[in-house]
This record gives structure tokens, sequence and C-alpha cells, in this order.
């Protein structure tokens, strides 16, 4: 199984492909279905939806599974994917004071209007190792669903079907509190997928971008803003998560619109304080939006940080920078690259080391060098 | 594996279409870096995808094709590319650069004089020769647009004060049809000078950074170099391959896995083997 | 060799009255309308060869913003320039490509900045900074481009031994010769000097101006020298213009707006420097 035998690297990627296969099936377990991985693992499902830039929960899951559980390498398996698929139709914008909440929380107002939901969420409970589920009981799984749906609580259930709620950040809009960003005609709306990005970029490309970049390396840009290489002090007007409507004009008559179906999404707004841009700078609350597939708040948080910081006149911090942080945060273009360094160089080594011999021929011994 | 859910040559026929039309852009403006919206591949980005999307968007069904990585045909990296390209095509392959109407490559150009009817494809790492002086791509392509390239000439300036020559080994920046600089993709210096009003069309592909470029046939392209100071290739000190004896092809330095000798053989390996056949015809 | 003619430049969206409602009469160059700043209006500037023009003024005045227009770091709102040097004086150098402008800034002109680190390459050598605008005048040969660094150096009396050194390691005085250097490399016709001596010691400025003459006097180079120093500004310069909230109040022979200042203004700035 040599990496670069003569002759042998047909032979070889055959044998490393079974060999992979049999560390994957080797535990003496039963095959992991893939609507449980859908099911049970619904945040690392909608993680690999996000970065991998296609809504598709199920085939998610069946990358996770694929990947052995590498997220970035499932990302990249649904990547691949959805580059073969035509672009038939593009979605109307989808305005998520639509949405079909699940959670929603703001940090700005102790209350706001339609209330603070909490929905599912960890945030506040001890991070305690469940030892219990190392032994799950299925019955009592099941049942525990059963009694959920059947109890005494019904506007936990009923909070689903709540229609509406306003925005918070509307009501800062309405009091011209709050400096939108400009916005472009949805007509002019560039195709991440389609297109290169290129600098300055517009607004569009770089919420696309963020929208599928991954996780860990908007975060520690994201944080490394919030804690001091730049100045964003975010406070979230509002983070929402559920589910929104995917519409489409019909394509004979486009004045018909129909609902394809819909998508869960995580939205934060984010509002940070005013900029100063010397004279003439307006007394406005500055916003930072973030929006990914699936429920993941902290890189919605981190994407409407980075949409902020990104602003910036003059950029000052890697944060603000956006050909720093777009240019990086894509996890399929990073994680392959960091990964090619495996490949053979040794054309290239070959070339370094003869122009080192020739440096060391012409200045005597290597040792005079240093 | 035939290939059934996927179009002829995986990428859809818009796709193709598109990436057509901009290597056409990239040949009217030779070494200029076009933009293009790279699509993800099922190969990871940084391992040819660049290299591999243009091969898909111009592969007939009339073309035979060859891939070869660091030279080498049979390298993991090669085999893996040619075996995608055969299953998503169907079209005959080869390990004989005369025979291939299609050579794609990483850093390397075959030894054996390419010709007219054949086209070379680059994977390419880093397509723009400045990010040696300047991190920022709006800064580069405000560098190209103006022809400022004193950042980089500086740089071998100061590389001869350092070290008495210019230290830049594989990825050597040239100037193509004296106006824009260009970066070669990793080859060696030794390959440089076949880039030179070739015969063949040479296409570059950089997946990842979403880049594409072209050096069109009976093209100038001159090594950056200092008019005392010229830009010279590897030099291996007359030592001959093992295999074939050649010492004009640029070797590989390999120590032996049983005896830990050190030897040199061809890095082009099927040139190597038909060399050692005799099938070369020497001029 | 260089004139100079309308030359407008508004920071700020601009509205249209700027011109007219900013200026020394109304004291002020921030238009009260629109709130931009009018940092030049239609100046006119002539230089002849081998001429030192000075330009005098405090901060804000608009002379520094002048001289940016013409090394073109910032574009013009309004107005036209033509240099001897380029197409016979004929064509605009301000509606012309980047790529010609390039050209004109690396064949026709050289500057020297008040911030070493405007001017320089930090990074780069002292004789790398030689070698940057050398190249750029089509300079591609090694030696040479070493021994015109070599000469360059001695010239600005810079030791020659620390030619491979970077300027950041320089004092400020070495530093502004390196920039000197470096603007001479490709014998410029015309040279700018923006506030050269400024923020050095006096001892060092004293160096700095007897080089500037030196040069003069040997080379006969034409040059516009920028500075609210009328000290500098007598030193140095034969003609003299004073600005103000971005317009040339007064100009003349340096001697005669001296000894016989008109407009008020310049009185003060006189009478300020005694």
């Amino acid at each position: 199984m040599a990496y670069v035998a003569v002759k042998g690297g047909e032979k070889a990627i055959k044998e490393a492909e079974r060999l992979a296969q049999y560390f994957r099936c080797r535990g003496d377990s039963t095959p992991i279905a893939v609507r449980q991985i859908q099911d049970q693992m619904r945040l690392a499902v909608d993680r690999v939806m996000g970065e991998g830039g296609l809504y598709a929960p199920e085939l998610a899951a069946l990358a996770l599974k694929q990947a052995e559980g590498d997220t970035l390498e499932a990302a990249f398996l649904l990547r691949a994917f959805s580059s073969t698929l035509p672009r038939r139709h593009y979605s109307l914008p989808a305005g998520s004071s639509d949405m079909r909440i699940m959670r929603r929380i703001s940090s700005a107002f102790k209350d706001i209007p339609g209330g603070q939901f909490l929905g599912p969420t960890k945030d506040y409970t001890q991070r305690l190792m469940a030892f219990d589920l190392l032994e799950e009981d299925s019955h009592a799984f099941r049942s525990f669903v059963s009694e959920y749906v059947a109890g005494d609580v019904p506007d936990r259930v009923s909070l689903i079907q709540q229609p509406r709620f306003p925005k918070v950040v509307d009501l800062l809009r309405l009091e011209g509190l709050l400096a939108d960003p400009a916005v472009e005609s949805p007509a002019n709306y560039a195709d991440l997928t389609r297109q290169a990005i290129r600098f300055p970029a517009t607004r569009s490309m770089r919420l696309q971008a963020l929208a599928r970049g991954e996780n860990g390396s908007m975060l520690a840009l994201a944080y490394s803003s919030m804690r001091g290489y730049g100045a964003v002090h975010p406070c979230i007007g509002e983070l929402r998560v559920g589910h929104v409507k995917l519409l489409v004009p019909h394509p004979l008559d486009p004045t018909e619109i129909i609902t394809v179906g819909e998508v869960l999404l995580t939205e934060v707004e984010l509002v940070a304080r005013m900029r100063n841009e010397g004279k003439g700078s307006v007394a406005q609350l500055t916003l930072g939006y973030g929006v990914c597939f699936g429920h993941n708040e902290v890189k919605a948080i981190a994407m409407a940080t980075l949409d902020r910081s990104m602003t910036a006149a003059n950029p000052g911090a890697p944060a603000e920078d956006e050909e720093f942080v777009l240019y990086h945060i894509d996890g399929i273009e990073s994680a392959g690259f960091a990964a090619h360094w495996k490949l053979p160089h040794y054309v290239d080594f070959q070339a370094d080391l003869n122009r080192l011999r020739s440096v060391v021929d012409r200045k005597g011994k290597a040792n005079d060098l240093l | 594996m035939t290939s059934y859910s996927y179009n002829y040559g995986f990428l859809d026929e818009q796709t193709k279409k598109e990436i057509r039309r901009k290597l056409l852009q990239a040949v009217a403006i030779p070494g200029y870096q076009v933009p293009y919206g790279s699509r993800e591949m099922p190969i990871a980005r940084g391992w040819g995808t660049g290299g591999l999307q243009i091969t898909l968007s111009i592969i007939g069904k009339q073309d035979t094709l060859k891939v070869i990585d660091q030279g080498c045909d049979f390298s993991v990296n090669a085999c893996n590319l040619r075996n995608f390209i055969a299953a998503t095509t169907g079209n005959t392959v080869t390990t004989d650069t005369a025979e291939a109407s299609i050579v794609q490559t990483r850093h390397r150009i075959p030894e054996e004089a390419m010709r007219e009817d054949q086209i070379l494809v680059f994977q390419v790492p880093y397509p723009e020769i400045l990010r040696w002086v300047e991190p920022s791509e709006r800064e580069t392509r405000r560098m190209h647009a103006e022809r400022d390239y004193g950042k980089l000439w500086v740089f071998l300036y100061e590389d001869i004060v350092r070290w008495g020559e210019i230290t830049l080994s594989y990825r050597y920046p040239v100037l193509v049809n004296q106006r824009y600089a260009m970066d070669p993709s990793p080859i060696p210096r030794h390959d440089v000078p076949k880039l030179h009003q070739a015969e063949t069309l040479f296409l570059f592909g950089a997946g990842r950074e979403k880049r594409l470029y072209a050096v069109p046939p009976y093209t100038e392209v001159v090594p950056l170099q200092f008019e005392d100071y010229h830009f010279t290739i590897e030099n291996f000190g007359g030592q001959p391959c093992r295999s074939c004896g050649s010492t004009s092809s640029y070797l590989n330095e390999v120590y032996d896995g049983e005896t830990g000798e050190r030897y040199f053989s061809c890095s082009d390996t099927s040139h190597c083997a038909k060399n050692s056949r005799g099938a070369i015809r020497h001029e | 060799m260089l004139s100079v003619r309308n030359l407008s430049k508004i920071y700020g969206s601009g509205c249209g009255l700027c011109l007219e409602l900013t200026g020394p009469g109304v004291g002020s160059n921030i238009c009260p309308k629109c709130h931009s700043i009018v940092a030049c209006a239609r100046i006119d500037l002539d230089v002849y060869p081998g001429e030192i023009v000075g330009i005098v003024g405090e901060s804000g005045s608009g002379k520094s913003t002048l001289i940016k227009l013409l090394h073109f770091d910032q574009e013009p709102t309004s107005g036209y320039a033509y240099v001897q040097g380029f197409e016979d004086g004929q064509v605009d150098m301000f509606a012309v490509s980047n790529q010609k402008k390039r050209w004109l800034r690396n064949h026709q002109l050289g500057i020297v900045y008040q911030n070493p680190n405007a001017g320089l390459n930090m990074e780069f050598s002292c004789g790398g900074n030689i070698a940057d605008k050398l190249i750029a005048a089509d300079w591609y040969n090694y030696t040479r481009i070493r021994s015109r660094a070599t000469e360059l150096m001695q010239k600005t009396e810079l030791p020659v031994q620390r030619m491979d050194e970077p300027p950041k390691r320089f004092s400020g005085g070495m530093q502004q010769r390196v920039q000197i250097a470096k603007a001479l490399a490709n014998n410029p016709p015309l040279l700018l000097l923006d506030e050269v001596t400024t923020g050095l010691d006096v001892s060092v400025q004293a160096q700095v101006l007897r080089l500037i003459r030196q040069i003069q006097s040997t080379l006969q180079i034409a040059m516009v020298v920028v500075s609210h120093d009328f000290a500098v500004i007598r030193m140095l310069t034969e003609r003299t213009l004073v600005m103000r909230n971005g317009r040339v109040v007064e100009s003349g022979l340096t001697d005669q707006v001296m000894e016989d200042p008109h407009h008020p203004y310049t009185q003060l700035l006189i009478n300020s420097m005694l």
C-alpha cells in the first residue's frame, strides 16, 4: 500500500478504500439507520446542511453516516452533490416575520411584543454527563414522546401554531434608531454557487458566503471581534428559530406563487452601537444579520457579528477585513487545501533542494548561512 | 462503474458552457486570471478541482486522456482523477503523451514535446503570482490592471542581495505576452522555458481560488530575470536517470528503500519507460 | 514645465455652491450647506524648469492636498494639469488611464512625504526602496541598480554599508534622506516635497535643507516645496504661493512676499515667524 509506488496507485486506492470500510464496520454493532441520525443527531444534520449549502435533512444524515461523523467531510459530500443539481428556480425572498416560530428571544428588551419563547434549548441546563443514556431504554424513549405530546401543557405545542410575531428590530426601525444596510434589489442578487466572489463584495454575496461558512472558523473570527480585535459589542435584538415557507413563482404564470416547502432556519438580528465615522455620523444603532439552515444559534450569532464587523470603513482587525473573513471561512475550501499537503510534492521539493544546494555551493558550507 | 445518474463528464452542460466561455476569455487575454463560478467536485478542494473542471468542460467523445501528478501517471491522485474522468465520460485513457489529445497535469510539463493538436491542462493551487508579495486580492487585481509589478521585482532584487541568486524554485514568475505576470503553477524551473512560443494550448484552472487563465500557442512567455542575473533551470550535476540514462529530463532524487543509496530517476515516468524502450526519437 | 489650471478638490458630496460659500472671505473651508470640505479651490500653479516654488500656509490650508493631487495620490474633483515631459505638455495628466499616471509618476516625478512611512516600504531594504523606483522606470540590471543606489546614498550622505538594511532601523533624518534618494533615483524633472523637515530635530532639519539646496544647484531639478514654516520657504524657494482655506491668497517672488506682504493672512504668518 505504498503511497506513490510507481504503477501501484490503482491497487493502493482500492485497498485503502476497503480498509476504511472495514474500520467503519468492524465494531460488531448494528449499522446506524440514516433515519436515526436524522432524528437524534439533528444539530449535526443542521450543521452539515448549513455548510453544505443544501437543505436536505435525509441526505445530510446519510452524509454524516458515510463520513463516520466528520461534519466537514459530510458537508463536502453534500456540497459536491448539490453542485451537480441544475438551478431551475430561484425562490422569492422569504420574510422571517412569517416564520413558524419554535424559539424566539431578545436580549435587548425584557419584554417584547409577542413574548419571549425559550423553545427547545439547553442554555440553562447543567452540562452534566447523562450516564443513563449509556443504556437508554427504547420503551421509555418512545413513551416520553407520547406522554409529552398528550400532556397537560397545550401551550407548548400550540406555540408552534402561533401565526406571526412582530420583529423586535422593527420597533427600533420605527423610532429611526436603526441604520439599515443599503438594500439591493433582488434582481441584482448574485449567486455564490455560480459566480466567484469579487471585492468589494456585494452584501448578498457576503451573506451567502457567511451562511455556508464553517462553524468553527466563523466562531473564531467573530469571537476575536467580540473580545477586542475590532469592536463589535453585540446585543441580540432578536434570535428566532422556526420554519419559513419557500415560495416560487409559477414557471408559466409568474403571478401565481407556489409554496414548494418550508425550511428550518435560525435567524439573528444583532444590534451594535452606533458607528463613529467622523463628522456627519448619525446617532443610530447598526445591524448585523445572520441566518443559517437548521437550528444553529452560535453560527447565526457569529454570522451576524461578522456581517456587522465587516462594515468597518478602515479595517483594522482581521474580522473587519471582508477579504480576510470571506476567503477563510469556507470549510470545504480550507479543509481541502489543508489536506492537499498530503499529496506528493517531490517535484517542487526537488526544485527547492536544487536551489538550496546552488546557494550553498556559492556561499560555502551550509553552516556559514546560519 | 458506469455512471447512470450523472451527465457525460459529470458537470451539467450549462456549467461546461460557462467554463468554455471563460476559457475563451482567458485565451483572448493571455495570462489574465478570469474569475468563474467554480463548482464543488467530488474530489477535495486543492486536489485538482480547477484542472478537472476544465478537462470535463472541454473533453469530447473522441478525446484520449492522460493524467499525471508530479510527472507520474500512477501516483494515487492521478489514478483517482483519471478514474473519475474515465468513469463519467467513458473516454479512452493513455499514459503515452504522444497519444493523448488532452493531458491534465499537476506540477509538471511532459518531457516529450507537445503538439498543436494537444491541450495541456494545469491544476493550479495559487493562481496569483503576486501572492508572493501581496496577500490582498483587491490590491493584486489593481496591480495587474496597472501592470504594477514593482513589488515582485524588488522581491527578486532582495533575494539576490540575500542569497546571491533568485531562490524561487517552483512557481517561478513569468511575464506573458509582455503584459501579465503569471503563476505557471508549481512546475519546476526546468519546465518554464517550455511555455514560451509553444505549439500547444495551455489552460490553467484554480478551483478553490475560482480562477481560470491560459497561454495560447505561440505566445511569448518570459521568466522575470535581471539582465545580469539570468534565469537558469535545475542542474543535476550531469547525473543520468538510473532507469533510462537520460541527462536532459527532470529528475527525482530517490533513496533506495533497502540500501539507502541515493540515485536519480525521471519524474516523467511514461517518458522514462518509452526512452528505456528506445521509443523516443532524439533529434 | 508644469502648469496647473483651476484645480479643485472637495471631500464629501459637494453641492454646487461649495466653492462660493467657502474660502478666506468667510474664514472656512467647510461648506455650510452640505458640510463638504473644500481642500483646494481653483488653484493655478506654474513651475518652470530648475525652479523651486514654495507653498506656505497653516495646516488645513490645502497645501498638502495639492501635492497629493499632483502625485496622483488623490483624485481631483475638477481641474487640469500639464507636464512638459508627458505628451509634450498637450494632454491633461488627470484625464489619462491609471497605467499612464503610473508612468508619469515613475518617470517624471519624485516625492518626499512628511511621514517616511508614506514614501518608503519599511519591509524592503534601503537599496530595495531605491530599486523599487528604478525598476518602475525600467531598470532591469542588478549591478547597475546597485551602483546607482550606492551613488544616491553617497549623494544623500547615507552610510553605503547600510544599503541592505530596512529603513525602519534608521533615524528620522536618515529616513528622510532615503526618501530623497529614492525620489531622485530616476532623475525626475520635478520633485515634490511635503513638509520634509517637520518633526525633525533642528540640527537635522538644517542638514536636510542643505542637502535639498545642494541637489537643486547640482541637478537643476524643479521642485515644489510645501511647508507651514516661512523659514524653510525663505531658505529654499524663489517664488511662493500663500494658501488659506483652500485658496491661493497671495503669490510672488519669495523675497517680495516676505518683505512686503499684501494679504493680512500673509502678514500674520510672517509676524508669527519673527
